[in-house]
């Protein structure tokens, strides 16, 4: 049935997935199996939408589906999923911006693509940026905006990273609305993406992947 | 001797004009598009003074356009919504201002949440006017909150029978709710009053406005205020024929609502900033199914009016260039963003003019060898044989002044049509 599962999730079948799982749940289905069935569906939306086949609507109900399946296993679950992570990554939108659904997408990526993701959320000072370098030791920075405010955020977050001492430890990705290569070199970023994609692309050259 | 304002006026007038009905003009015409807060950074006041002090915003935008001459301009009463004072009025939501949570310095931003919820589509197609008293209001602006117990309006369908509802309106809460929605109003007024003066000065002086009245797209109107993007996004799988009823509601009320405007300002130009339905939102056989035949219908209805539809095309439209095509020629003015400038002069250049292009961060942290060096690619390709207005590929609230003029002294003379 986990096949079916997978099949109802990366065909948008909302109803069809949460009837599914609760009937499994009653056959006595382990909700591990459930779980790895969740990330194989959530792993295929991911490649559909990096073949333009996929977009917003399906990311956000597919997120939604496998949401309502963890509350419907969340009682029965006694572990969590192990999946191998390829290396770590932050994510946030710079101070001033509140701006999330580039952000959003970016994290939803790199999660489905094997990498742990920090998602500082959005409206980050720098500060929290430099803590949360310290603290989770991630490889690679990416800092989202979508106001032209960003360029001058992204350029203090990098400036305060540095400040810090740890700018040669990581690598620093940007991207949002206006963001380009010149403000890449303004903010003293190691790369820019104008999509999710690339910001996938950029950090599997940076950590390695598969 | 220089010309006058009204040879500057008309000369600037028919230049756009050019440009819009694809002639050929004189030059490419050059403007901020939506300066935003430009001014405000240009005359060294706070982004919250401009939201807050409607005479220093206004004297802003006359000494930024007397400076830098653009051939056309928007409406600042536009640019900037609402003054702040009326927004703190009524205690309103959805947006965050300067100062109030976010620094003095720093762009207005718009907060979305789920002010319809997704079952109450059959209420707000049923009676879309009760459902914004009763319920929108109430969401949006806190002060507005006790709206929600007003006494039901179509009972005074019974004539003086239903005169006793008047009470209802005298309720404490109620008469305040609705105090200060009167505060707001005369807010709103004066500044009103005075942007209509700003225009009035700003023609004598020889600068045209762009746009008199401002409208959403359909599917827009219903993701950006009411659903929010998550939640129309989920519609369009969990309750799409409910989605497709609530487009076909307002797209009426979308087009009424842009000719009253145009009526009452006597200006054409009807802004129509697109934000759901680029590239990357959604394919192209959800653009076709959601977003591009109310807006389509909104366009050609607008022009059947002889209006002249300015929809802002924000991020990246290109795989969505060939439905535009099929718009009437001539009679549209486009902004754009990170839209492909060969593929849009290939596939649109003979239907709309277009407006826009220039990356704002050359604008901001460039060069100016490099902002010459992409205005001029851009004269040379989005402006072969007219068809082109130099601006922002979006609001230029940061952009560095001198390279302003820099862009605005090169297009002037390297986009002369010989």
């Amino acid at each position: 049935m986990s096949k079916e599962l997978i099949d109802a999730i990366v065909n948008m079948k909302e109803k069809e997935a949460v009837d599914l799982v609760k009937k499994m749940m009653d056959k006595g289905e382990d909700p591990m199996t459930i779980l790895g069935a969740c990330k194989d569906a959530m792993d295929s939306v991911g490649k559909r939408f990096e073949k333009g086949e996929f977009f917003l609507p399906e990311l956000i109900l597919a997120g939604e589906m496998v949401r309502q399946i963890s509350e419907i296993l969340k009682p029965k679950l006694t572990g969590e999923l192990k999946t191998k992570r390829l290396g770590k990554v932050i994510i946030g939108t710079v101070k001033g911006d509140i701006h999330d659904i580039g952000k959003d997408v970016v994290v939803f990526m790199l999660d489905v693509n094997g990498f742990e993701v920090l998602d500082l959320g959005i409206d980050v000072p720098p500060q929290k940026f430099v803590e949360a370098v310290k603290d989770f030791q991630p490889a690679v920075v990416g800092l989202s905006g979508f106001l032209t405010l960003a360029f001058d955020a992204m350029k203090e977050t990098v400036e305060a990273i540095a400040k810090a001492g740890l700018r040669d430890r990581i690598k620093i990705m940007i991207g949002g609305g206006q963001i380009d290569d010149e403000v890449r070199k303004y903010a003293g970023a190691d790369a820019y993406g104008s999509d999710a994609m690339e910001a996938v692309s950029l950090t599997k050259r940076w950590i390695g992947g598969k | 001797m220089g010309k006058t304002g009204e040879e500057l006026y008309n000369e600037r007038t028919k230049r756009v004009r050019d440009a819009i009905a694809l002639k050929v003009p004189d030059r490419v015409p050059i403007w901020f598009q939506d300066a935003s807060f430009f001014p405000a950074k240009y005359t060294g006041m706070t982004f919250r003074e401009a939201m807050y002090d409607s005479d220093k915003l206004f004297a802003a935008y006359k000494k930024t356009f007397l400076d830098f001459e653009p051939d056309l301009y928007f409406n600042p009463g536009h640019a900037l919504h609402t003054p702040g004072e009326a927004l703190d009025a009524v205690r309103c939501k959805q947006v965050i201002l300067p100062g109030q949570g976010i620094p003095v310095n720093h762009s207005f931003q718009f907060v979305e949440a789920e002010y319809m919820k997704a079952d109450e589509y059959d209420e707000f197609i049923n009676d879309p006017t009760g459902f914004t008293i009763c319920k929108y209001l109430p969401r949006v602006y806190e002060t507005l909150k006790p709206l929600q117990n007003i006494p039901p309006i179509t009972g005074l369908l019974l004539g003086y029978f239903g005169m006793p509802l008047s009470a209802g309106f005298a309720i404490p809460e109620i008469a305040s709710a609705l105090g200060s929605f009167y505060k707001a109003g005369l807010i709103v007024q004066k500044h009103q009053a005075k942007a209509v003066a700003f225009v009035k000065e700003m023609g004598d002086l020889g600068f045209p406005l762009a746009c008199g009245a401002i409208t959403l797209a359909p599917f827009d109107l219903i993701g950006d205020t009411l659903r929010g993007l998550r939640g129309v996004l989920l519609d369009m799988y969990r309750c799409p024929d409910k989605l497709l009823a609530a487009i076909d509601k307002v797209t009426p009320l979308m087009s009424g609502l842009a000719l009253a405007q145009a009526k009452a300002t006597g200006n054409p130009g009807v802004f129509i900033p697109l934000h759901k339905g680029s590239d990357g939102f959604m394919s192209l056989e959800q653009f076709e199914k959601f977003y591009w035949p109310s807006l389509k219908k909104l366009i050609l209805t607008l022009i059947d009016e002889g209006l002249t539809p300015c929809p802002f095309f924000e991020g990246d439209h290109t795989q969505r260039l060939e439905y535009l095509a099929d718009l009437p020629k001539g009679k549209i003015l486009g902004f754009f963003d990170s839209t492909d400038i060969y593929k849009a002069k290939k596939i649109i250049g003979k239907t709309m003019c277009m407006s826009g292009f220039m990356p704002l961060s050359l604008l901001q942290t460039g060069t100016p060898e490099k902002v010459k060096a992409y205005a001029k690619e851009l004269i040379d390709v989005v402006g072969k044989d007219g068809g082109y207005i130099m601006g922002p590929k979006s609001a230029m609230d940061e952009a560095n002044p001198e390279l302003v003029k820099v862009w605005f002294n090169f297009t002037k003379e390297y986009g002369v049509y010989r």
